[in-house]
Parts: C-alpha cells; structure tokens; sequence
C-alpha cells in the first residue's frame, strides 16, 4: 500500500530524450521476477552499465550527486511500449517519486500513478524553462505539490498541473483502486446477472481445430 | 433518435458496470489472458488481502515469455526462468484458473491462442498484462494492455477502473500492390504518425482495403496499435470475421450462434458516428516498410534511404535520429536494401500465425538460406506448430537451413536464451526495434514475414516483391 503524496522539494535528474520506453526504463531480462523487489540496479541497466557491468561515463544517473534525487526531468512520450509495471516500481525502488514530461504513454501513466509516482505532464514552454534552468544550475531544486496542483520552479513561479481526480485522491490518501472496486461488488453482481458470459474458459464447446488461416 | 455510436461506444457502453459523474467507469471484462511474467506480484497481491480470484472461468493462462523454444522434453536452464513459470502453475491451480501451459498442444503466445481458440470474439472486453492485448481488437473486441495492479484487479473484481478514450480513425483506402501486406500499412501509419501520435485514442482501422484483409493480417495491425500510443485497435466485425471464429472451440454452437451473430452485426459504428480524429492512407500508394531506428515509428519504405539528422527541421526529433542512427550505426541517406543482416527472425504475436508462415514459406520453398544468416523460425503457437507440420511448411523451413523451434514469444522480447549478440542486424518480423529489445546491442529492422524471408535468402535486407511474382505466392 503506497504512503500519502506530501508535498516535497528535489534536485532533478535531467533525461531529456523523447519516447524513452519502458524496454529502456527496465530490459525485459529483469523481468524474470516473482516480486517487486531489488529492481532499482535494473533501472536504466543498458544506458547506465557497458557488457561488463561497468558503470558508462556519461549517463546521467552516474554523474555524482545524482543519488537521492527524487524527480526524473524526461522528455516527450515518456514510458512508451511495453505495459511492464516493473518500470515505474524500478523507478520507484531507485527513489523518484515524480517525472516531469511534457506527455506520458498511457499505460505507464497508469502505472505509475498506481505506485505513488507521480506523472506531471508540463506544457512545452515551461518544460524548456525547467531544462534551460537545470542546464544552468544541475542543483536547481523543483518543489511538487499534488494536493495544490503546482510545480514551483527554480525562479519560484508555480506552474499549475492536472492529475486525472480520482487518482489525486487516491495518491492523497494513499489507498488503492482495488478498495473502490471491491466495494462496488454489488453492481458487479447486477451486472453479471443481466450479462450472460461471453465465454466459459473450463469448458470448450467444441473440438480443437487448429490453425485455420 | 439515439447519437450515432461507433464500434468503441457500443462496446464501451455495453460494459459500463457504473459511471459516476466526475469518476472512472467501472468496466466489466469479459476475458482476462495472463502469463507467467507480468501476473505473479498480482497473485501475491490477492494472497495478500485473503482473495480469491472473481472468475476462473473467464479467465485463461498461459506461459509464452520466458520459455524456450528448444526441446520442451528438458527442465527450464534458466533458475528465474523456471521458477516464474513454475509460480504460474501454482498460481493456477490455487485459483482454479485454466492453464495452456508448457506441456498444453494450445500452449503459445497469449494473442495467438485467444483468437485461435474462438476465446476473442466481437463485441468484447478482453484485457492481458500485455501491450499487445490490441491484437484481440481484429476481431471487433475492445483490447488493451493492462499493468500488474490492474490485472490484480481484474483477478479480484473482474472489473476495471477506466476513462473513456478518444477514437482515432485509421482509414485505408485502395488496394494492396502484390507483395505489400497488413505489417506494411501498420509500419506505414506509424511512420505517419509516429509512436505517440495515438495516444489517449483507441484506433479503429476502416476503409475498403482494411476490409480486404484476411482476420490474421488484422490482427497484425491491431496488434501494433500500441506502437502508434493507441492503447487498443480495433476493426468493426464483418463476414471475414464471423467466418473466422465459426466452430472454433470456445465459438457460441447451434442457437447460441445465432444469437451471437445478431449482436455482433449490430456493433460497427453507426453512420454519422464521429470520430475525435482520423488519418487516411492510400494502400495502392505503399511499399513494403522497413525500419531504420529504434522505435517502430522510424520506418521508411524499403526502397528508401536512411533519413538524415540534418535535414530534420525538430531539434528533438533531429537529436532522437542522430541518437537513433548512432546505435544502429547507419549513416544518412545510405539504402537499407543490400544491408547484411546476421539473424532473420519469423515469429511474434504480430506476425507468427499459419498465414504468416505460408507466406514465408512460399518463397523459401526449394530454396537455402544465405549460409552467413541464423534463421529462426517461431510458431506462434503449439496449434499453428502441429498445422505448418502438416501442410509441410516446417520441412520448407528445414531444408532451407531455417530452425523450426517451439511456441513462444522468443526474440521478439528476448527473455528466453533466443537473442542477438551485441552489434548484430536482424530482420525481424516483431513488433518492437527498441534499444536492445532482441538483446542488448542487438539491432533491428523490423518488417513482414515476406521481407524477412527474401533478407533470408540474399543475406541482406531484400525487397521481395520479385520473388513474390516469381513464386506467385499466396499473398
């Protein structure tokens, strides 16, 4: 169960390319867990480490002081591709708690916003702001506040950001859907019982016939 | 008089469990596919809070990610491998959910079997742990892929919390050339579109040359609408597709049939019904696509050549070429076509059925695969396997020198043993050309089962349309 989002201050992470996939986010090699566990080294592993597992000089998350950072400063479409939810818990187990894009693939939107990652989707102007702001000072701090909808930037002005409500409310409390859904058990016995099924997976009606064209 | 609805509002409306002004609907789904990799935290969740799953019954697994596609008489090599496939058995049993596992003749990739099976069929809801659960959308379903936290809710509740999406019309007009199929328009659209261009949309695929296709090179384009950002894709349902499920094993029998064929009739979109946006392609006007970069969205018509960073007006699209061209070390304005490859990958969800097959096989047939190039060719499942068995086609695989393996995802996600070596070219008939998707610093060219076997053959990238005239095959 995730924790209330407070609001909080960070220095940023600065990854500034568009269409970053979730492939990229985590390789699909990490992907042969059980858990949600120790994802973190997997996070960014083909950018962050050569064939040898050494660091590569140069990608963001090895430069010092990038440690502790709580918000990833992405680009455009970020989370593309695969619907792995081992993306945003990578990204989580690493510590960022928000990703400032200027738009989000909607599954990882979905995600994300399921494991207290907070996806703040920045108009373009105020996205080169912020970029232009971090390239000038790498330890220029943002401060989020969900419950007020706002980003203040490095210069102090407050940029106004939506979340989709019922997902603000559920980051606020820090609850999950499935309570909401569980409670709505009633109506989804009315609705079975006007909806006949459309299929029975234990019981095929017929003889396999196999790879027809 | 009612608002002209399309296909998405009618299938939408009809799993509207409740919609509370202001807050998601809660949409009922009528079958949910899990596999082994994106469904065992999802398990431990209901474990967790003493739940059990709502209904077995619409539900289905299977194992297809993380499995080999070598002799399934061994035990997995792979430790996490097994153990993931091993927690899905379990899982299964625990709940009573059916499993197509390793040792099922339905066992394959989790898009192959629903439709294959008669499981996906119009007018439903269908949701997997998978991006290309868009795939089911061919056959006039409402797909999509879903995150672990949902499918432990769907698993809990049957339902989902979701907003409604906007529609996006695909519509295709004309006529296919010989030689230019399904994977082409979808490579075509996202070339146009590109990987976000349908985000927040679900894409419904119209015009006289989408009604043309057979149901397996729909599901081919539905099955990258995800590429496109689209979470779901989808084709309002036709005689092609009524023929298509009829008797399969999970289709509607005797009355039901007929009862099912009435609704089904009345799902495509009313005339009038709008669309929040649309696109129109000319079939006549494509070629056969090939990518060049390293998301599905740079592709390029195969006689083309590689675009140029420099003459990219976007700074971010100029830097993303740049960034692109770098990791597959092409230079601009070079050809792809004569490009040596090293693997020709055949097989995925988007392009591993018997249809896909027979049109790789039919230029294969008699032939030998350029000795410097590994061929692999991957049924998409144990159904589509015993089938191309019996028409012959694994022995045109055979005798050409391509490895005819077991079902599974295999390199299109590279989980399983079967993957590039670092710097290697593949032709691959997947869905995705990420960064290191088929193996890190593994680099793909993502295109049709056809370009994939002529590249198979001349051991560079080759435009098979010669060969197909030559071998007049079934196209």
């Amino acid at each position: 169960m995730p924790e209330p989002f407070r609001p909080f201050s960070s220095r940023l992470v600065p990854l500034l390319a568009d269409n970053v996939d979730t492939d990229q986010i985590i390789p699909a090699r990490f992907l042969k867990v059980t858990d949600k566990e120790g994802l973190g080294e997997g996070l960014f592993a083909d950018w962050r480490y050569d064939a040898d597992g050494r660091p590569r000089q140069g990608f963001v998350l090895n430069r010092p002081g990038m440690a502790g950072r709580a918000v990833l400063l992405a680009g455009d479409n970020f989370g593309a591709g695969s619907s792995r939810e081992h993306a945003p818990w990578a990204l989580r187990a690493f510590g960022f708690r928000a990703v400032l894009a200027t738009s989000f693939a909607d599954i990882f939107r979905a995600n994300a916003l399921k494991n207290g990652l907070l996806p703040v989707e920045l108009p373009a102007g105020d996205h080169a702001a912020l970029a232009a702001a971090v390239a000038a000072d790498p330890d220029a701090e943002v401060t989020v506040d969900l419950e007020a909808g706002t980003l203040t930037l490095p210069d102090g002005r407050a940029v106004g950001f939506t979340v989709d409500p019922f997902a603000r409310r559920m980051l606020l409390e820090g609850t999950d859907e499935l309570g909401y859904l569980l409670a709505q058990g009633d109506a989804v016995t009315a609705y079975e019982a006007t909806h006949p099924a459309r299929v029975d997976t234990l019981a095929p009606s017929g003889p396999p016939n196999a790879g027809r064209g | 008089m009612p608002a002209p609805r399309t296909l998405l509002a009618k299938v939408w409306d009809d799993h509207v469990v409740v919609e509370p002004p202001g807050l998601p609907t809660v949409l009922y789904v009528d079958l949910h596919l899990v596999h082994e990799v994106t469904s065992p935290q999802a398990f431990s969740g209901l474990a967790a809070r003493g739940l059990k799953a709502r209904r077995p019954d619409l539900t289905l697994a299977t194992a297809d990610h993380s499995v080999p596609t070598s002799d399934r008489s061994l035990p997995i090599a792979d430790d996490l491998a097994r153990a993931q496939v091993e927690r899905l058995t379990r899982n299964c049993a625990e709940h009573g959910i059916p499993l197509h596992g390793m040792d099922s003749p339905h066992q394959g990739i989790v898009h192959v079997i629903g439709p294959e099976l008669g499981l996906t069929q119009p007018g439903m809801t269908i949701v997997c742990g998978d991006s290309h659960t868009a795939t089911h959308g061919a056959l006039g379903a409402l797909a999509f892929g879903i995150g672990t936290s949902e499918v432990e809710h769907v698993l809990a509740t049957q339902t989902l919390l979701q907003r409604r999406p906007r529609t996006f019309e695909v519509r295709v007009e004309g006529r296919l050339a010989a030689g230019v199929t399904a994977k082409d328009v979808i490579l075509a659209l996202l070339a146009r579109i590109g990987v976000g261009g349908g985000t927040g949309h679900v894409f419904e695929y119209t015009g006289p040359a989408i009604r043309a296709l057979s149901m397996e090179q729909r599901m081919t384009i539905c099955n990258m609408s995800i590429e496109g950002g689209a979470r779901a894709g989808m084709v309002a349902p036709d005689d092609t597709t009524f023929e298509y499920v009829a008797g399969r094993p999970y289709a509607p029998g005797g009355a039901a049939w007929e009862r099912a064929l009435a609704a089904w009739r009345t799902l495509p979109g009313d005339d009038g019904a709008a669309y929040d946006r649309s696109v129109t392609l000319d079939a006549g006007a494509l070629e056969p696509m090939v990518t060049y970069g390293t998301n599905p969205g740079m592709g390029m018509p195969i006689s083309g050549r590689v675009p140029d960073p420099d003459r990219t007006a976007d700074p971010a699209g100029r830097k993303a070429l740049a960034k692109a061209l770098s990791y597959m070390d092409l230079r601009p304005g070079e050809p792809l076509l004569g490009q040596p490859v090293d693997v020709v990958f055949i097989g995925s969800c988007t392009n591993s059925r018997i249809s896909d097959l027979r049109q790789a096989a039919a230029l294969l047939r008699g032939q030998r695969v350029d000795p410097r190039v590994r061929v692999l060719v991957v049924p998409g499942s144990n159904d589509v396997k015993r089938q191309a068995e019996a028409e012959g086609l694994a022995e045109v695989f055979r005798a050409a020198g391509a490895e005819w393996r077991e079902a599974g995802c295999s390199m299109c996600i590279a989980m399983n043993g079967d993957q590039l070596a670092p710097g290697q070219y593949a032709v691959s008939t997947s869905n995705r050309n990420f960064e290191g998707r088929q193996g890190a610093g593994g680099r793909t060219f993502l295109a049709s089962p056809l370009t994939a076997a002529a590249s198979a053959l001349a051991g560079r990238i080759a435009d098979a349309r010669p060969l197909v005239e030559r071998a007049r095959a079934v196209v």
